[in-house]
């Protein structure tokens, strides 16, 4: 009656020993390393790197304990957080020797101590989470209107090129809220004007209007190709983040789509909060436009002073706007006025590289490569403006500022050079914000936290000693309580916890104080399964029930009730996983999943346990369940 | 061992109206704790900026208060958290300066006025988050309900899943006026303890409602009260012995968690202690006043059907 087929005593050895081997990672720790890796395609991290390294250690006379090179690059392991700092600043030193150009990305980092057998068989510790280890995280909101808006914008520019090249004449093209209004002298035009929408742009969808004798065209952009055009936004704006953070030196970064227009960044053993968010959050866009009119010299085209002089009084030319050039303390200025086309030649997503050098002349400059597409529209566009000016303007915060306007000299294609107004630093400066891309859409921070590294220690013991106590106190109770019955309880429980954790590693799911919270609450909670089931089976006993007859009926009874309690349980854990975002989302996946380990260590492992002890004996007089006798 | 040698049911039945009276009692005045003093909200709901700085020996609170204020932050609560040597300081939300610069000047301002001070943690929300978590919140709240009334209703009958979900919503009311009255802080891990508490506490009443399907099968000739009195004395050790396991646990947290846990297991304590009292002793009287039947759970022979052709 009492007796298990062959096979269920194969899977649960089989789900003890996974069970074990998954967890066991966990156990190992891990060092404080520091990661060497290539910051650029040409530069390859190879044994040379490698043997580079040591020396420089050695040199450094910085003790180190292990090195290992894998394809993500070369990683020094250091006794202690001391040395492994000590370590990065060398390393950052002999192996990036100029500021601004650097070759390598060192990062501080942590290795898992667990030996190779159990890495080749992705058995790997889990994750901690920053209220564990200390980092910083931020939340930003993607402004997706300012996508579309641009976008807008960019596409106005790119038909009234068209137009032009059709010979198709308007009579204005502007932009009211998130719709194009292009206008003309009649219907005839307008057809032709729309015809040409419909092939050379089919991401608009326009509507014909007669607007007080004027034929208009009303475009706007198809609600697909507007989704399409804030997913990638998106995308665009988290790449931008992967390479900046890259920049910071940082290893194991979070970086994910959260909800529509969120952007989750969690950057582990940072603590420099300014600066990360400086690089970070500095929500740059690049834009290029052509200068229109300037007072600033007759060498170049378009020196107009009174054009100038009547926008400042405001009256500022259709298509154009008023912007000063950044302010030069040294000359003590608020910066040149310049008038601007708003059309924008290119933005920072056609750029590819920039870095800072020197030109023939040795002043400083950033060199700018573009892709294939916008090298072909700066071919155009300077084709026919050699000698004139153009802008590039650095938009934070949708506040566009002048970095420089300097004259075009020649017919540029995909590469070319900025020079003039910047000093070295400054050139460094800005090519670094150019190379980590620019953010496609405005962004603001609207969650960050910081936890120090020692508040994180703190958090992993108070876990840990509020488990472990807990884990315990209901041991010690359960078998004083119900003796045999309660060690099979406490090991299934045990059972319970090993499975859970396995689970987590393998998922390898990050581990947060209100995780650990999670796996305490659930083992508490899970222990009802096995006090159910064994006080139906004193309740069968008590009733007369031979002993076998007692433990098939305790369990088989028991089985509805735990199924059904664990259910509702279930529910309660779906829903916060529903609302989850954070600590609640990690807390509610520790929950689900303890519960569901709990019902196959409860019922399953338990019963295999007695079912192994108790029966095979033919003639089993009592049950080690504790006192059922009352009399 | 053994704790419960009960050999005679107890009527609890008899004394139902005591005990609902009790827990009208006690539900009207958490809703009145939360009407007049309402919920002290974590920033995590308000929106703000919260700082935990350590010293190395006993912060001076009114100090703290005192340097902040002179410097221009207005509305600074400064208190101690966890130990007399760490203080948390909150600031509220201000329309034009970003989070980055208010933690900044006040690690500053506070490193200036005692170099031990160390950074333990910064925290930002924008108000937006805030009202997106609250709105959140309730709706898990009521996704966990429905869910489980619905539930209860398929397995059982849809009184018992009234009377669980009116009993346990009782244990989470309870829960939220505790926090008004004492001001504890709300924080997300409260919410989440909240609705791990509803999920458990329906547990409980699950177990008896099981019972109680059970007791109309066997006792043929009981009354509904019988059964109803019987169902919880027969469940009632392992009611008190689970609630005891789990409130080991919550116990353990509450003594080795530190601050972080304190207010997640406090919410459990009072969760787990009221719902052993709400699924019990509010519960089965609400069940037996919704006028629960033996044919509500068995259900009725095909007999009837021949009687009609007949």
């Amino acid at each position: 009656m009492n007796r298990y087929p062959i096979w269920v005593y194969i899977t649960v050895a089989v789900a003890l020993a996974l069970g074990l081997l998954y967890t066991l990672p966990n156990f190992y720790g891990e060092t404080p390393a520091v990661q060497v890796s290539s910051a650029r395609v040409t530069i390859k991290v190879d044994e040379a790197t490698q043997a580079a390294i040591e020396t420089e250690l050695k040199r450094a006379e910085i003790p180190y304990t292990g090195v290992l090179l894998d394809a993500t690059g070369v990683r020094v392991r250091f006794a202690n957080v001391d040395l492994q700092g000590k370590g990065k600043d060398a390393l950052s030193a002999a192996l990036n020797p100029k500021a601004g150009d650097e070759q390598y990305t060192i990062a501080l980092n942590l290795m898992a101590n667990s030996p190779d057998w159990l890495r080749s068989l992705h058995a790997l510790p889990m994750y901690l989470g920053l209220d564990l280890r200390g980092g910083v995280h931020f939340l930003y909101r993607v402004n997706l209107d300012e996508a579309l808006v641009k976008r807008l914008d960019g596409l106005s520019g790119n038909i009234r090129a068209q137009f032009r090249d059709k010979s198709l004449r308007h009579n204005g093209i502007s932009r009211e809220g998130r719709t194009l209004v292009l206008r003309f002298r009649d219907a005839a035009t307008r057809d032709k004007a729309r015809a040409l929408l419909g092939d050379g742009f089919p991401e608009l969808v326009s509507e014909a209007l007669d607007v007080e004798g004027e034929s208009r065209l009303q475009a706007r952009i198809r609600p697909e190709a507007e989704k399409q055009i804030q997913d990638d936004a998106i995308k665009q704006n988290i790449s931008t983040f992967h390479n900046r953070v890259n920049e910071l030196g940082v290893s194991e970064p979070v970086i994910q789509q959260q909800g529509a227009d969120r952007i989750l960044v969690q950057l582990p053993g940072v603590q420099d909060t300014a600066r990360a968010k400086e690089i970070l959050g500095r929500a740059a866009t690049l834009e290029f436009r052509l200068v229109e009119a300037h007072a600033g010299g007759s060498d170049s085209r378009d020196f107009d002073p009174a054009k100038i002089e009547a926008a400042m009084k405001g009256t500022v030319p259709l298509g154009t706007e008023l912007r000063f050039s950044r302010s030069d303390a040294r000359r003590g200025d608020r910066g040149e006025p310049l008038l601007l086309s708003k059309q924008v030649i290119l933005t920072g997503d056609r750029l590819t590289g920039a870095s800072a050098g020197f030109d023939q002349n040795q002043r400083a400059s950033v060199n700018i490569d573009l892709d294939a597409q916008g090298g072909r529209i700066m071919r155009d566009v300077t084709r026919d403006a050699v000698k004139r000016r153009m802008a590039v303007l650095l938009v934070e915060k949708g506040v566009p500022e002048v970095l420089t306007a300097p004259v075009i000299q020649s017919e540029l294609g995909n590469r070319f050079q900025i020079t003039g107004l910047f000093n070295p630093k400054e050139a460094a400066d800005l090519s670094l914000l150019l190379r980590a891309g620019s953010l496609a859409a405005p962004m603001e921070i609207i969650e960050e936290r910081t936890v120090g590294p020692s508040l994180g220690r703190d958090n992993i013991e108070k876990g840990f000693n509020s488990t472990l106590w807990g884990f315990v106190a209901i041991s010690l109770f359960m078998i004083a309580y119900y003796m045999v019955f309660g060690v099979f309880s406490v090991l299934a429980l045990s059972t319970n916890l090993l499975l859970l954790l396995a689970i987590l590693s393998i998922m390898q799911a990050t581990l947060t104080l209100p995780g650990i919270a999670a796996i305490a609450l659930t083992l508490g909670m899970a222990i009802d399964a096995n006090v159910l089931i064994n006080e139906r089976i004193r309740e069968e006993l008590r009733e007369g029930a031979s002993p076998q007859a007692a433990i098939a009926v305790g369990y088989e009874r028991a089985f509805g009730t735990i199924l059904d309690s664990n259910v509702t349980t279930l529910i309660a854990g779906i829903a916060l996983l529903l609302i989850g975002s954070g600590p609640v989302r990690g807390f509610a996946v520790v929950h689900c999943l303890g519960i569901l380990t709990s019902m196959f260590s409860a019922i399953v492992v338990s019963r295999a346990m007695v079912n192994l002890t108790f029966g095979r004996r033919r003639r089993l007089v009592g049950v080690p369940i504790g006192n059922t006798a009352w009399n | 061992m053994e704790f419960f040698k009960i050999r005679r049911d107890i009527p609890f039945m008899r004394h139902a109206l005591l005990f609902n009276a009790i827990s009208a009692l006690t539900f009207l005045a958490a809703v009145f704790f939360l009407f007049s003093r309402g919920l002290h909200f974590s920033i995590e709901f308000t929106g703000g900026t919260l700082i935990e700085m350590s010293y190395a020996t006993a912060a001076d609170t009114d100090r703290i208060r005192g340097v902040l204020q002179k410097a221009g932050f207005e509305d600074v609560t400064v208190q101690n958290f966890g130990s007399s040597r760490d203080v948390l300081i909150r600031l509220p939300v201000k329309r034009d300066q970003t989070s980055a610069d208010l933690a900044t000047s006040v690690l500053s301002l506070l490193k200036q006025d005692d170099p031990s001070a160390e950074r333990r943690r910064t925290e930002f929300v924008g108000p937006q988050v805030g009202s997106e978590l609250a709105r959140d919140g309730l709706i898990a709240l009521l996704v966990t309900a429905i869910g489980i009334v619905i539930y209860l209703a398929l397995r059982f009958e849809w009184k018992f899943g009234v009377a669980a979900i009116i009993a346990n919503l009782h244990d989470v009311v309870i829960i939220l006026g505790f926090f008004a009255l004492f001001q504890w802080e709300f924080s997300l891990p409260v919410l989440a303890a909240v609705l791990a508490v509803l999920g458990y506490s329906v547990n409980e009443s699950v177990v008896i409602a099981d019972r109680i399907r059970e007791n109309f099968r066997r006792m043929r000739r009981a009354s509904v009260t019988e059964v109803i009195d019987n169902a919880i004395t027969r469940t009632i050790s392992r009611t008190i012995i689970t609630h005891g396991c789990t409130q080991a646990m919550v116990t353990s947290m509450l003594f080795f968690g530190g601050a972080a846990l304190h207010y997640f297991a406090l919410a459990l304590t009072i969760g787990i202690l009221f719902g052993i009292y709400s699924s019990v002793l509010v519960m089965a009287p609400l069940v037996r006043w919704l006028g629960v039947k033996r044919e509500d759970l068995i259900r009725a022979p095909a007999k009837r059907k021949d009687e009609a052709v007949v």
